[in-house]
């Protein structure tokens, strides 16, 4: 295990470096001038051009500017936007928020969709399971704005049962519908795997052994079908928690929530590349730690994987 | 109302005479309902098992010979099988019957099975030690370190060497031979008085085969278990058997004392079995076999099932379904022409 685990860590080393390269790369190669719009309608005073040629090293080689700002972040420094405010501080607001919303998110895709492919995966073909897969296929062939307009204009608007926006506090209440509507298709794949899963090992000859030997039959199916069936499940979690901590733009903007997806969103749009650069880094960093995550967790649940 | 006084009935009668029948399975039928059509797959099998006596029961695949002993379990998938008559008696009281509460109280501890392919019937993501244990602490109550000891005991008990050792171990570690032994471990954990054997051997290579049949053989005696042994292999059951049972196309046609049945074959399609073994004394010729197939369980043949097959068949085979009928001490067979197979010279 432990030699799995440094292994793999190992392994995090290029692909680190690697997509970090590109990224920074892509943004800053943009073509078109990283000064357009900075300073309202006119052009920039040649001044100031100059001061931030130098503070960014706009005048130096890709590489250099790359190796000075990987130098600066492994001292913890994102560095500061054109504005001059640091990119620490933004991402410092920003990410418990979206952290919230991936954790709620999450909780519920997990809950009701594995509750729902648990349920219908031993019971196929009854009206549940129709229920379930009319409903899933539905939450999968709609995108995310949709769900996420029409909750907010239902349930915010019309019924006023919730606020239309989430409060800058971030309470928890408040975040269920959110939370849901970005869980929502995730939730839906999560159910349906779950469901194969579950109705496949059900008829396992090890399912059949653990009845045969007499164990109560919520016994037989919690520990002996589900622990086997959750390995896919686990799987999909695992890659959508690195895809919900990477920011949700549709989610954030519509419920008005100051998280990473919408400063990203904010950043490409006014250009402000180190930003962009520095957040997408984070979430690079993110994703190949949760992915890590998953791994391990794969190995724990599936003793076959350890030793290979 | 009827069923409480049917498995009244039966509780009273059986247990009260001291001849009481372990496990007995009357005239049990099951039926696979497919797509397709129906599939008659038990069609009236009677047979019984004792305290300390091992019956093999013998017959092609599709015989009906696992389905019989996935129907005493209770672990006969539903649907597609459907049990639609007969009993399954343990102590005099039909299984059948019973709530399923009570069904899986007597799983394990009065009748255990084992599986053909130790691989798929043992959990892939828990230890071994820890399927075993689970026998003790969930059944028994035990705690983890009593539990863990039992197991430990009870993978000595079927030797496999290093018991301690390979507890933590998880099935893949394990060899062919000893996922076997630690299933059979894992049946035996609460002492049951019944073991059913399904094909215990088939998945493993022959020196292991023997190796596994000994230990059955001896764990069974040590226990004055009843034990019933499906399989398909005559050889198996000549060294372990105390009676056959034999089936074809869910129904027993043959049952006999092991050394009789060899001896003196009261049914063709034993004949035919019995011939088709290898032999080393005729090695070049050709293998006898018995011509055709089994029959198809959606439209088994009337009459005799085994007629279009059997080199013996006349006209009333094909009219008349030869009942299962005593010929002898503890003989039966389901053919017209039986007397005249058991006195031919």
């Amino acid at each position: 295990m432990g030699r799995y685990l440094l292994r793999r860590l190992l392994q995090l080393v290029p692909v680190f470096i690697g997509t970090t390269f590109l990224i920074y790369w892509l943004v800053w190669a943009v073509p078109g001038d990283p000064f357009a719009g900075k300073c309202g309608e006119r052009p920039c005073p040649p001044g100031f051009v100059a001061m931030m040629t130098e503070k960014f090293q706009l005048d130096q080689p890709l590489y250099v500017q790359y190796a000075t700002y990987m130098k600066n972040l492994f001292q913890g420094d994102f560095g500061t936007t054109f504005g001059g405010r640091s990119i620490n501080d933004i991402i410092a607001t920003a990410y418990p928020n979206t952290l919230k919303l991936a954790v709620v998110a999450l909780a519920i895709e997990a809950l009701i969709g594995l509750t729902a492919g648990v349920v219908t995966g031993l019971r196929r073909n009854g009206f549940l399971d129709n229920l379930v897969l009319i409903s899933t296929l539905f939450l999968i062939a709609l995108p995310i704005f949709v769900i996420g307009f029409v909750l907010q204009w239902v349930l915010g608007v019309q019924l006023s049962i919730i606020e239309p926006t989430v409060s800058s506090e971030m309470r928890f209440p408040e975040l269920i519908v959110p939370g849901f509507v970005l869980g929502s298709i995730s939730m839906a794949y999560i159910a349906r795997v779950a469901r194969t899963s579950i109705s496949e090992n059900r008829r396992s000859d090890y399912v059949r052994t653990a009845i045969a030997k007499g164990l109560p039959m919520r016994r037989v199916v919690g520990v002996h079908l589900l622990r086997n069936s959750l390995i896919p499940v686990v799987t999909l979690l695992g890659t959508d928690l690195g895809a919900l901590m990477g920011g949700a733009i549709v989610t954030e903007g519509i419920f008005q929530i100051n998280g990473i997806g919408r400063i990203v969103y904010r950043s490409i749009v006014t250009k402000e590349s180190a930003t962009v650069v520095s957040i997408v880094v984070i979430l690079v960093l993110v994703y190949l730690l949760m992915n890590l995550l998953v791994d391990l967790l794969y190995a724990a649940l599936d003793p076959r994987i350890r030793y290979e | 109302m009827s069923d409480i006084l049917v498995s009244e009935q039966s509780a009273v009668g059986p247990t009260g005479r001291p001849s009481g029948r372990l496990l007995e399975v009357d005239d049990l039928r099951v039926e696979f309902r497919t797509r397709d059509g129906v599939a008659k797959v038990i069609n009236g099998v009677t047979y019984h098992v004792d305290a300390g006596e091992t019956l093999a029961v013998l017959g092609e695949s599709g015989s009906g010979k696992s389905v019989t002993a996935q129907t005493i379990m209770g672990i006969l998938d539903t649907p597609p099988g459907f049990v639609t008559g007969g009993q399954v008696r343990f102590h005099g009281k039909d299984m059948l019957k019973m709530s399923f509460e009570e069904r899986r109280r007597i799983r394990g501890e009065g009748i255990a099975m084992i599986f053909q392919d130790a691989l798929s019937a043992l959990n892939p993501v828990f230890t071994v030690g820890f399927q075993i244990a689970e026998q003790f602490r969930v059944r028994r109550g035990m705690s983890r370190s009593d539990a863990k000891k039992r197991a430990i005991e009870m993978l000595d008990q079927v030797k496999i060497p290093n018991a301690k050792g390979r507890f933590n171990n998880y099935p893949h570690q394990f060899s062919g031979g000893m996922r076997q032994r630690a299933m059979i471990a894992m049946s035996l954990a609460l002492d049951p008085e019944v073991l059913i054997a399904d094909e215990p051997t088939t998945a493993l290579d022959v020196t292991v085969q023997a190796q596994i049949m000994d230990l059955l053989a001896e764990l069974q005696r040590e226990r004055h278990m009843g034990m019933i042994l499906i399989t398909h292999d005559l050889g198996v059951v000549a060294d372990v058997a105390d009676r056959i049972a034999v089936m074809y196309a869910g129904r027993i046609v043959e049952e006999a004392d092991v050394y009789d049945l060899y001896a003196k074959p009261a049914h063709p399609y034993t004949l035919g079995l019995l011939d088709s073994i290898p032999r080393l004394d005729e090695k070049g010729q050709q293998l006898r076999t018995i011509k055709g197939l089994p029959p198809n369980l959606m439209n088994i043949p009337p009459g005799c099932p085994f007629n279009p097959r059997c080199p013996m068949a006349q006209p009333v085979c094909r009219e008349k379904v030869p009942p299962l009928l005593q010929i002898g001490a503890g003989r039966a067979s389901a053919c017209h022409f039986a007397e005249e197979l058991v006195n031919r010279d």
